[in-house]
């Protein structure tokens, strides 16, 4: 069974499927994305799905899934390439892909990656407190 | 009219790539061709999920001048009880969420199930060709 690659690229993963998605195939990837977000840290994942000509139930609750199990671990997951019929097929399926972001390509990807558009579920910053000034000006 | 059997999860790509060349010979457009294929995908998965193994039966059928693509996936598994219930959103006996059966049938034009408790399944998708260029 081929492993799909799974790039790094600071701290954005980008994993390009090209091949057709076995079942055991995607339930692998899935492992394998999460697995590399935990050991790299990474903020953000990319799925390039432009390959894919079929998402039924299976696949569609894979990269669901996968983007929360992400989401969960601080990175949010992006999806790019969903052609215009995968599209149609997925709301008429009744798919929800939920919280999951979609690009159109990878450069408009990697650029909501890096602006930092994509906030994780769980990232909060640490509100500042304000200081007590002592004598503001009446 | 040949079956095609469903046995493994290969099966079912083997399925779709079937109903792809199926649907795009007979002239059905990109959309339609995905929304066959798709709900190829998911009843043969389901054979496979609910009934180990079974066949796709793949028709084209022609009536005056109106074509439609006719497919049937039988299996002799442990049957469905509640048909109603089964298409409605949301209901699952498996794994997954169950979109299986009442999304499929919003990708075709016709949507037919019959089954027994113990006999087996058998269902029937007919997607017609839109009449013009």
């Amino acid at each position: 069974m081929e492993k799909i690659p799974i790039l790094k690229f600071g701290d954005t993963l980008i994993v390009t499927i090209q091949t057709e998605l076995h079942d055991r195939t995607a339930i692998a990837l899935q492992e394998d994305i999460i697995g590399a977000v935990q050991k790299h840290n990474s903020r953000a994942v990319i799925i390039d799905v432009s390959s894919i000509e079929i998402v039924d139930s299976f696949i569609g609750r894979m990269l669901s899934n996968t983007a929360e199990m992400a989401s969960m671990m601080n990175a949010s997951v992006v999806l790019v390439g969903i052609s215009p019929a995968v599209a149609i097929t997925l709301v008429e399926l009744g798919l929800n892909l939920g919280d999951v972001r979609t690009a159109l390509d990878l450069e408009s990807a990697i650029e909501m990656v890096g602006s930092g558009v994509l906030v994780s579920h769980d990232q909060t910053k640490p509100e500042s407190v304000p200081e007590e000034t002592a004598g503001n000006a009446s | 009219m040949d079956a095609y059997l469903i046995k493994s999860y290969d099966d079912v790509v083997g399925a779709r790539h079937l109903v792809r060349a199926q649907t795009k010979e007979m002239g059905f457009g990109l959309v339609d061709q995905t929304r066959l294929t798709t709900v190829a995908s998911e009843l043969t998965r389901n054979i496979l999920l609910y009934a180990g193994e079974g066949k796709m039966i793949l028709d084209q059928v022609i009536n005056g001048t109106e074509t439609s693509l006719k497919i049937d996936f039988i299996d002799e598994g442990p049957g469905i009880p509640d048909v109603e219930l089964a298409m409605k959103d949301g209901y699952t006996s498996g794994e997954g969420l169950g979109n299986g059966l009442p999304g499929s049938k919003r990708l075709v034009d016709e949507f037919r199930i019959v089954s027994e408790p113990g006999k087996g399944t058998r269902i029937t998708v007919i997607k017609w060709l839109p009449a013009g260029g």
